[in-house]
């Protein structure tokens, strides 16, 4: 099996998930720099942090626009688990394959601070391994990570069981405490925080389990077929 | 542009003929105090820069530390204190940048970001609130856009630095020994500039940095694009696996005319350039502002021409320009074109190599004219100055400003900013702890211990994480050293660090100096800043948060040492009195044990007692465990200096009271001294002299003073 891990000028956090999955959880993983083509045999795909493009014009926008998006668009109609971090996240919003837009933080600030999120959907090939209601010691890293849709989208978020985490305390005003969602089919995932800075104990003092359940989640998901 | 005397002298003795203007604008970009050093070139030369861990190569703008199994570490330090003190987001995020590539020209990856900052007094001074806002706004922007973290640093106000900054940025680097850039060049290699466009931001930016700071330039700070220096690193570092750099060096102060002199001298070859060839912002640039742009995000690379293509290739996978500017020559010289004109034609060795001055030095009159003590005994009461303290902006905490850097990208940051020193895994399975330190306060009432002060301090910082320091780097900023009595303040920093280098066999493996730190309210005072590394071999000692019945031990002696402390300066409003002074064999003794019990893992933590004497120490350790303590002071000195009193080598250890005896005997074994000052438990933080309380203070009320007076006074304007 293999993960493909999506460069984009200016991802920053391609090393560090690239480093997760193959050295901590043994997983084939191949960079993909965004003019590439994505194999169609693709077991998974992750869109890692950073700051594509510089952030200009707004988060993610032009990377949305990436060559690679066309495929990552085919992956996600054919039910392929996507996952997006941070960047990856304001990027998949951007591309339309995730609900809602991400705003700058309440403290206009960026913000690097570790927090608690509340896992609220535990069928994505993500979190399976999950149990709804965990804690999940995390930190978060960035200047627009408010998260944001109209009433009437929130409803149909809550309707379709699409929040799959939310932040336990007040973080940067997103719209019901919302930290990461995922689309109807539930193969695409968002999330603001950062999963590959929390799994392993050297670097989260905390506790680094409940994150390491989000790569052992797609592990189970989609099998070792190394 | 002006030339001194003995410039002009030199110029004739060595050019026989009348300078072009172009030849003139180079001169006086790289001859500028800035580039040059020549008032500290010679001086510098007494620091130890050797060890068994140093490598040197030709031409390194930054340390290299090897750190075993085929790994090295670099590290360099900084400052941009005059764009700061007058476009502060884009002065400190440039000089974020210039930094970086210092540590990407040795051929390794930037990984960690360390910066001081300085300021006016910002609860008064709304300009001084302003700077320091968006100063720190700028550090965020550049490095968290780069993914390199920021994990530590430090931040202090005082009156001397009103309508000025000091932004000192250390960068730290990580790589394989075996991809280091080993500068070399060979005939008819070509030159190429590669990365952002040269425009108009920055001319002039060395000469501006060596003058004081009278009027506000502002076409002089450079503007910054992190997204193109990103791109910048990554390509460079392709094009190092590819193996086709031959020589590498940053455009940083000077621009081009200070990159190609130092490059050519350094590797002993001549290069011709062609300023046509420079891909340039704004088409209208003359020739001569071409050579002396400061403009940002530029490295320049000497390769092979059979590499030409590799290295376009990999320019345009990340969109990023690069330039053939010139080639490399037999004759030594430097040679500047605009098409078939020449424009400059000089022997590089004489461009890079400025005349150094011979400086005249005297003992200030002010401190012959230090008052010794406070004219009135204090009448505050001991805990309304404790929690007093703990609101200063110099001690209170400062999660508002690292909480806007991203100190976790990288997932190395193994102890995260806020505790004595960051400390980052590397990828050999050891550890790298780091930590700067500068204490004007201590260096103006008495520059030379006020600088060995600094050094210790960060040593100690090292220390309490579980690391051996291996090297250090150190920035020293003064103000006008035409000045006797600066450059005499210069001289004792310089000479004290020395001292203090040999005796600890620490190497100084890079540093910086930065003179004309002045407005015209006059200089600041004497601001060196220490950086340390150390290596942790097997596993750091992490901050644990105290608990109950845990006993507190106190290392070193406390001595009657209030000068330039917090104490007399924020509550007293008092300058004087005399400051602390490191004692080189307690130094060495208590570095030596504490790091020999941790490594017995003996001790649940180590913290350093510094700014605020002992009182902060363990209110600190107490507002981390959310828990209160009970003190019994020894009665050696008065209550008021064993609280407060700022002396060094002391460590206060957080141990379980199982290991308390195998403390105290390898402690008395090691001659080391040391006393059972307390036990911590209940909800105040107690201080008692001879079994009367003389200071109480509840944990959660310093906690809140201490935890958000900083971000307070932000939001209030």
């Amino acid at each position: 099996m293999k993960v493909g891990v999506i460069v984009f000028p200016g991802s920053n956090c391609d090393r560090d998930m690239y480093h997760v999955l193959t050295d901590v959880f043994n997983l084939n993983a191949e960079f993909f720099w965004h003019e590439k083509n994505l194999p169609q045999d693709i077991d998974a795909v992750v869109l890692p942090g950073g700051f594509s493009y510089g952030d200009r014009l707004r988060a993610g926008v032009i990377a949305a626009h990436s060559p690679i998006i066309s495929d990552v668009k085919k992956l996600a109609e054919k039910g392929i688990p996507i996952l997006g971090v941070c960047n990856g996240f304001q990027i998949l919003v951007e591309s339309g394959l995730l609900p809602g837009v991400l705003l700058k933080n309440e403290s206009l600030n960026f913000m690097c601070e570790w927090t608690n999120l509340i896992v609220n959907n535990n069928t994505t090939p993500f979190t399976n391994k999950l149990e709804i209601n965990q804690k999940i010691p995390i930190p978060i890293a960035n200047g627009e990570g408010r998260y944001f849709v109209d009433d009437e989208s929130l409803t149909q978020l809550k309707k379709n069981n699409q929040i799959v985490f939310s932040y336990e305390n007040k973080v940067n005003g997103s719209i019901s405490q919302i930290a990461g969602v995922c689309n109807s089919d539930g193969n695409v995932v968002g999330m603001m925080p950062h999963p590959e800075r929390a799994a392993e104990k050297e670097i989260n003092q905390i506790d680094h389990k409940p994150s390491s359940l989000i790569f052992e989640s797609l592990i189970e998901t989609v099998g070792m077929k190394n | 542009m002006s030339f001194q005397e003995h410039e002009k002298k030199h110029i004739e003795e060595n050019v026989k003929r009348k300078l072009t203007d172009t030849e003139l604008q180079i001169l006086a970009a790289e001859w500028s105090e800035h580039c040059s050093y020549k008032s500290s070139k010679k001086h510098l030369r007494m620091l130890p820069t050797t060890g068994p861990n140093v490598i040197v190569e030709k031409g390194y703008d930054s340390g290299v530390l090897d750190v075993g199994d085929g790994y090295v570490v670099t590290v360099h330090i900084e400052s941009h204190n005059h764009p700061s003190a007058v476009e502060p987001f884009g002065g400190a995020a440039t000089g974020v940048g210039g930094v970086i590539r210092d540590i990407l020209s040795a051929g390794t990856r930037p990984i960690a970001l360390f910066d001081g900052l300085r300021f006016g007094n910002i609860e008064t001074d709304l300009h001084a609130r302003w700077l320091f806002k968006n100063a720190v706004s700028g550090i965020a922007d550049y490095g968290n856009c780069l993914g390199i973290p920021t994990i530590g640093g430090e931040v202090e106000f005082d009156e001397c630095y009103k309508n000025y900054a000091l932004v000192d940025v250390a960068a730290v680097g990580f790589g394989k020994k075996s991809k280091l850039i080993k500068n070399h060049a060979n005939v008819d290699d070509l030159v190429l500039l590669i990365g952002g466009s040269t425009g108009r931001d920055g001319v002039g930016g060395s000469q501006f940095a060596s003058d004081a700071l009278e009027e506000e330039n502002r076409s002089a700070v450079q503007i910054p694009d992190p997204f193109i220096e990103k791109l910048i690193i990554e390509a460079i570092l392709e094009c190092r696996d590819e193996n086709c750099i031959n020589a590498m060096k940053d455009l940083g102060g000077g621009g081009l005319s200070c990159a190609i002199s130092e490059t050519a001298e350094s590797l002993g070859i001549g290069i011709e350039l062609d300023v046509k060839n420079v891909h340039l912002r704004e088409s209208d640039l003359s020739p001569d502002e071409i050579m002396i742009s400061e403009s940002q995000e530029r490295m320049l690379v000497i390769s092979d021409p059979i590499n030409l293509s590799k290295i376009k290739q990999i320019c345009d996978k990340f969109r990023i320009q690069c330039s053939v500017i010139g080639k490399v020559k037999e004759d030594k010289m430097m040679h500047v074109k605009n098409g078939d004109e020449t424009l400059a034609l000089l022997p590089a060795d004489f461009v890079a190599r400025g005349p150094l001055i011979d400086r005249e030095k005297s003992k200030p009159e002010y401190l012959s004219k230090l008052p010794s003590s406070p004219s009135s005994e204090n009448e505050m009461p001991l805990s309304d100055i404790l929690l007093k303290l703990l609101s200063s902006p110099n001690i209170a905490s400062k999660h508002w400003v690292f909480r806007q850097y991203d100190h976790e990208v990288g997932i190395r940051t193994v102890i995260k900013p806020g505790f004595d020193g960051s400390v980052l895994r590397l990828d050999n399975g050891k550890f790298l702890s780091v930590k700067i330190d500068g204490n004007p306060k201590h260096c103006y009432i008495d520059p030379r211990q006020g600088a060995i002060g600094c050094f210790e301090e960060a040593c100690r910082n090292v220390v309490c994480t579980g690391a051996t320091p291996i090297g250090m780097v150190d920035h020293l900023q003064f103000g006008n050293p035409e000045d006797p009595e600066i450059f005499w303040t210069f001289m004792e920093s310089i000479e004290g660090i020395t001292d203090f280098a040999k005796f600890l066999d620490i190497p100084c493996v890079g540093g910086k100096v930065s003179f004309y730190n002045e407005t015209s309210d006059g200089p600041i005072k004497p601001t060196p800043l220490i950086g340390v590394l150390g290596i942790i071999e097997k596993s750091p000692l992490l901050p644990t948060p105290p608990s109950n019945n845990d006993i507190i031990l106190l290392i070193g002696e406390t001595k009657d040492e209030l000068g330039g402390s917090e104490y007399y300066e924020y509550i007293h409003n008092f300058i004087g009195g005399v400051a602390p002074k490191v004692d080189f064999s307690e130094s060495k003794k208590n570095m030596k044990s504490v790091l020999s019990l941790i490594s017995k893992n003996l001790v649940k933590s180590v913290h350093d007692c510094s700014k605020g004497g002992l009182a902060i120490g363990i209110s600190e350790l107490c507002i981390f465990g959310k828990i209160g303590c009970n003190i019994d002071l020894p009665s050696s000195l008065s209550s008021e200096k064993m609280l407060f009193s700022e002396s060094h080598s002391r460590y206060i250890l957080v141990v379980n009271k199982n290991n308390l005896d195998d403390i105290k005997s390898i402690l008395s074994d090691d001659n080391c001294s040391f006393s059972e000052i307390g036990i911590f438990s209940g909800d105040q933080i107690v201080f008692e002299s001879a079994s009367d309380p003389i200071l109480k203070l509840r944990v959660d009320k310093a906690e809140n003073n201490y935890l958000n007076s900083l971000g307070k006074i932000i939001q209030n304007g």
